[in-house]
């Protein structure tokens, strides 16, 4: 069902655990859905030095929380907000589809993680809104 | 590949080599069609009657009474749009156990929905058990169908099907039971149980997949789904599956000779998995009816922690489980079972399910108690949630997050 690198992500996560005297956090989910995301990040200079995560959730949401860690590692704030939730399905060379709504929130956590940051430092906000949109569900109607 | 260790057998089982072996004459040797008169094809329909014999004789059938199907669910659908279309003069009301499998449920929503038919489902209390009043409580005039499972699937608790087929006889309605889970494993006797129409598929007890039966009382009409050349004496058109016919029988035959056996290696067995996982595990709880129980089910419910993780872990360190967590399911919502007895979504979505089977070990039963506390623990420290965080955790109203949004995908079973 998963890719190798998804399983490789599950089964030897980067970066588990909350970084202690975090400039930001994002978490995003609810338990009731199953998948619940918290990522802590460490920035300098408008640079994201370091990222960590503790998640609750499925294969797909534990891989895409560890790989953000990994990508956004050196990243600008500014390169941060570009990442989307589809980019880091395709860094994990995909998720099958059913997990594409529900556990691949990663981004988003990464973007409320972002104005976390900036708030606190007395910026606005930017990520406004999560890149994690509800499509459509179009069921294949069976008779 | 294979798991080491297969911890997995209410969702299949493996064919015995005795039943794949005697299955196989039916390919390469004995492939007559039954329906033809001459003898390649009459000595055929010989070893289909005989089995169908040996079917019926392992429920207290009469042979006439067994109809082969192409699986359980094709038995479930027979039965039940088969009885709804022939008593629809009668009535339209199904009353439909809430624990259903999928074979059961989706037929009669699809009846609701189609149909003219209104169902009402009934749940039972936290252990699985259904209280038969609730059946007797939602009888209407127009009932014209009860259908109550053997066994549930997940959690493995068994109905007092006697009580419930009781009530349905007295008030002149037809009892259905999906015994998919039952067949094979517990005693079942049709006449002793008072049962209209009872589901069995053959992968469940060591026989082929591909293959189930319905039992049809006789007298009991019901409409016909799948027209052709009349076999199953007209219930079920298409050339008779006689390898998967021959192979249900003959792992019947052996599935009821080692109940005694299954019961107590099973429960001895599924005991030292109970025992161990809540001796050696905070934060779980055991999930149904500690007596009324299929003998190889135990299914556990893990604080702070998701249900597919549990079973990808397990799985890398060789065993085969399964769990009712809404992303180990396709339809992305937590079971309907779990949800049906009460519990949370929460603490469905940290189930997990382990079903023993004939061949189980206690050395298998170990390591899985030896490797299970490391998997649990793992996940927990890499969970954002614990005893601290409770609250959070058990909030079930707030919608942490404005990017998660699942209108009406959840407690669906309940509406």
């Amino acid at each position: 069902m998963y890719s190798e690198k998804v399983m490789d992500h599950f089964s030897n996560p980067r970066n588990v655990g909350e970084i202690e005297d975090a400039d930001g956090v994002g978490q995003v989910g609810n338990p009731v859905c199953g998948d619940v995301m918290k990522l802590t990040i460490k920035v300098e200079k408008d640079q994201i030095l370091e990222a960590k995560f503790k998640t609750f959730g499925c294969g797909a949401a534990v891989a895409t929380s560890s790989i953000i860690t990994e990508i956004v590692k050196g990243k600008s704030i500014d390169e941060a907000l570009e990442i989307s939730n589809a980019a880091i399905a395709e860094a994990l060379d995909g998720l099958p589809p059913q997990k594409m709504h529900c556990s691949n929130l990663a981004a988003d956590a990464l973007h409320l993680a972002v104005d976390d940051y900036l708030v606190k430092n007395g910026m606005e906000p930017r990520a406004n809104k999560p890149s994690h949109e509800e499509e459509d569900h179009e069921e294949e109607q069976i008779d | 590949m294979k798991n080491k260790i297969y911890f997995d057998h209410s969702a299949t089982t493996p064919v015995l080599p005795e039943v794949a072996e005697e299955m196989n004459r039916y390919y390469i040797d004995e492939w007559g069609n039954p329906s033809s008169l001459y003898q390649t094809g009459q000595s055929v329909k010989i070893k289909v009657d005989e089995a169908r014999a040996k079917v019926a004789d392992a429920i207290g059938a009469d042979p006439k009474e067994i109809v082969f199907s192409g699986s359980g669910t094709e038995a479930d659908n027979y039965a039940i749009k088969g009885a709804y279309r022939a008593k629809l003069k009668k009535g339209n009301h199904i009353i439909c156990f809430g624990l259903e499998h999928p074979a059961v449920i989706e037929p009669c929503k699809y009846l609701e929905k189609k149909e003219g038919a209104e169902v009402t489902y009934v749940y039972p209390d936290k252990t699985g058990v259904l209280d038969s009043d609730a059946i007797e409580e939602a009888i209407t005039d127009k009932t014209i169908l009860i259908t109550v499972m053997m066994a549930n699937n997940v959690i493995g608790t068994i109905q007092p099907i006697k009580e419930i087929s009781k009530i349905a006889r007295d008030h002149k309605i037809t009892f259905h039971t999906d015994a998919v889970q039952a067949v094979g494993n517990i005693k079942v006797d049709v006449d002793e149980l008072g049962i209209d129409l009872l589901s069995m598929s053959a992968h469940k007890f060591h026989g082929p997949k591909g293959v189930g039966a319905l039992y049809v009382r006789k007298g009991m009409s019901l409409n016909t789904l799948i027209h052709g050349g009349s076999q199953e004496r007209g219930r079920r058109s298409g050339t008779e599956n006689v390898a998967g016919i021959i192979g249900l029988s003959r792992a019947l035959e052996i599935a009821n000779k080692e109940i005694d056996f299954k019961k107590e290696h099973l429960s001895r067995l599924r005991d030292r998995v109970v025992k161990g996982v809540l001796d050696n595990i905070p934060d779980v709880s055991y999930i149904g009816d500690t007596k009324k129980r299929l003998p190889g089910n135990a299914c556990f419910s893990f604080k702070y922690i998701e249900g597919e993780s549990l079973v990808l872990h397990l799985d890398m360190a060789g065993i085969a489980t399964s769990s009712g967590s809404a992303c180990s399911s396709k339809s992305l919502e937590p079971s309907h079972v779990l949800l049906g007895i009460g519990m949370s979504a929460v603490e469905a979505h940290g189930s997990l399910r382990v079903t023993l089977g004939r061949s189980s070990t206690e050395e298998e039963v170990d390591e899985f108690l030896e490797v299970l506390p490391g998997v649990v623990d793992r996940l927990r420290q890499m969970s954002p949630f614990n005893a601290e965080k409770e609250e959070e955790y058990l909030d079930e109203t707030e919608d942490h997050n404005i990017a998660h949004e699942h209108p009406d995908q959840h407690f669906s079973a309940e509406s």
